[in-house]
């Protein structure tokens, strides 16, 4: 089975580069808009390298961002913003796109087998998703430098949560709070390992839900999908076990990111060329990177990812301080 | 699936949505983008193009290519690169259709305030999703 997926995945990527290859030939073609240029003016390659490179790159992504452990799109946005030609307009406006695709596809999976919690995401997605409409506005509002700067600054404090944040398997909560209990938020997840239920609740839910204001304003503004502060509210603050807390993120993200990604394809900042071979490399590259993960999980990767976030994030901020453009 | 993993009856009408939303949707983005790679309806923007407007600022972009934003992009469905959209708004649009059918469920179930909260967020996905919102910007 594993091999037949492999294989898929190989053949789409194959398929997919000779695609790429073959509309050398349609490039030729016309179509309504003009312009006299057919190359970006710093870039000595073909329109169709671009996106080709972008699926290649999305494809690494997609494996690597499993074997690390963190989302597509906190990966995706710094790095294709801070290394191809495209506007991050439209890198934040895919960002989102892959974000969503990935959270989709995981969501039926979490929420069939139980994983992810309906009743702990509900009300947090409302809140989520809400402000992440306001964020996305906001983020297509300011100047491109002060989104630089911002993303950059982000991504440097999301590297400092992977590095410091401690996961607790099962958090203690000695007491459910007024609002998770007048909610009924609480379940009880089977523990495959030991097989064990363990029963949960959650406390500090006024707090968690403030403090996912913020996650929503952030994920909309920059397209990153919010995974790596979802986690740590729903499994540090609100004490969530952390398998509840990564699947309940998961599925989150499907509705957060929902909102987000709608304000940018409405206000046009969504291109075909760029979403399509993201969404398909990154998913491809999720599911090589499954099968990888299914044999080993090199401790390595985590470091890499870091190294990448580090170098992406300086790379951001000092484009938005215009040091390195 | 242990036994303690119980997934509710709204749980799994959500899911079951979205499965089938979101696997339509990959499917109609990956079969869309064939058609717009293989030239079979021209795009809207000749691929030459592209460079030249994919580094500009959204609002500039627009303006270039003339192409106004919110549904507009349903008038122009017989372009290749706006054909794209279909599998794009299914994408985003299926979970605004998985929160219809479990309000009956959580009132079924007497539980107002989780129908409530479904009802407001069909509201919210609703207006985001209705163009009306529009960013000033930059």
């Amino acid at each position: 089975m594993s091999n037949r997926l492999l294989k898929a995945a190989a053949f789409a990527v194959v398929v997919l580069m000779v695609l790429f290859a073959a509309v050398t030939v349609f490039a030729s073609g016309g179509g309504e808009a003009t312009a006299p240029q057919s190359v970006v003016p710093e870039s000595s390659l073909p329109w169709w390298a671009w996106p080709a490179i972008l699926f290649v790159v999305c494809f690494v992504m997609g494996i690597v961002a499993v074997l690390g452990g963190v989302g597509g799109g906190v990966l995706f946005v710094p790095i294709v913003g801070g290394f191809f030609p495209f506007h991050l307009d439209f890198v934040r406006g895919a960002g989102l796109l892959v974000a969503l695709s990935g959270a989709l596809a995981a969501g039926p999976g979490l929420l069939k087998k139980g994983m992810a919690d309906l009743r702990l995401a509900l009300p947090v997605a409302l809140i989520a998703s809400a402000c992440a409409i306001v964020g996305a506005m906001i983020g297509l509002a300011l100047p491109t430098n002060v989104v630089q700067i911002s993303l950059g600054a982000t991504i440097l404090g999301i590297v400092a949560i992977m590095l410091m944040a401690k996961k607790s398997e099962y958090p203690e909560v000695p007491k459910a709070d007024a609002l998770s209990s007048a909610l009924q938020i609480h379940g009880i997840y089977h523990e495959a390992s030991s097989g064990q239920d363990v029963a949960w609740k959650i406390h500090r839910t006024p707090q968690g839900l403030a403090t996912f204001v913020l996650i929503g304003v952030m994920a909309g503004m920059f397209g990153l999908g919010a995974g790596w502060a979802n986690v740590p509210v729903l499994n540090l603050m609100m004490g969530a076990p952390l398998k509840v807390s990564v699947a309940t993120s998961k599925f989150l993200l499907s509705i957060t990111d929902t909102s987000a990604a709608w304000i940018y394809v409405n206000n046009g900042a969504v291109l075909p060329m760029m979403v399509v071979p993201s969404i398909i490399g990154i998913m491809l590259g999720s599911i090589v990177g499954v099968r990888i993960l299914a044999k080993t999980k090199p401790a390595a990767v985590r470091y890499i990812v870091i190294v990448m976030l580090l170098f992406a994030g300086s790379r951001a901020l000092l484009k938005g301080l215009k040091i390195w453009n | 699936m242990g036994k303690g993993n119980k997934a509710t009856e709204e749980q799994l009408v959500y899911a079951k949505i979205l499965d089938f939303g979101m696997k339509a949707g990959l499917l109609l983005i990956t079969v869309t983008f064939i058609v717009y790679l293989t030239g079979a309806l021209a795009p809207h923007i000749p691929v030459n193009d592209l460079p030249k407007y994919w580094a500009m600022p959204v609002k500039d972009y627009l303006h270039a290519t003339g192409i106004h934003p919110g549904w507009a992009w349903l008038g122009m469905l017989g372009k290749g690169d706006i054909l794209n959209f279909l599998g794009i708004a299914l994408l985003a649009g299926v979970t605004i259709i998985c929160y219809i059918p479990i309000i009956p469920i959580f009132l079924k179930k007497k539980d107002k305030v989780y129908a409530v909260i479904a009802a407001i967020e069909i509201l919210v996905l609703t207006l985001a999703a209705s163009g009306v919102l529009k960013s000033g910007g930059h």
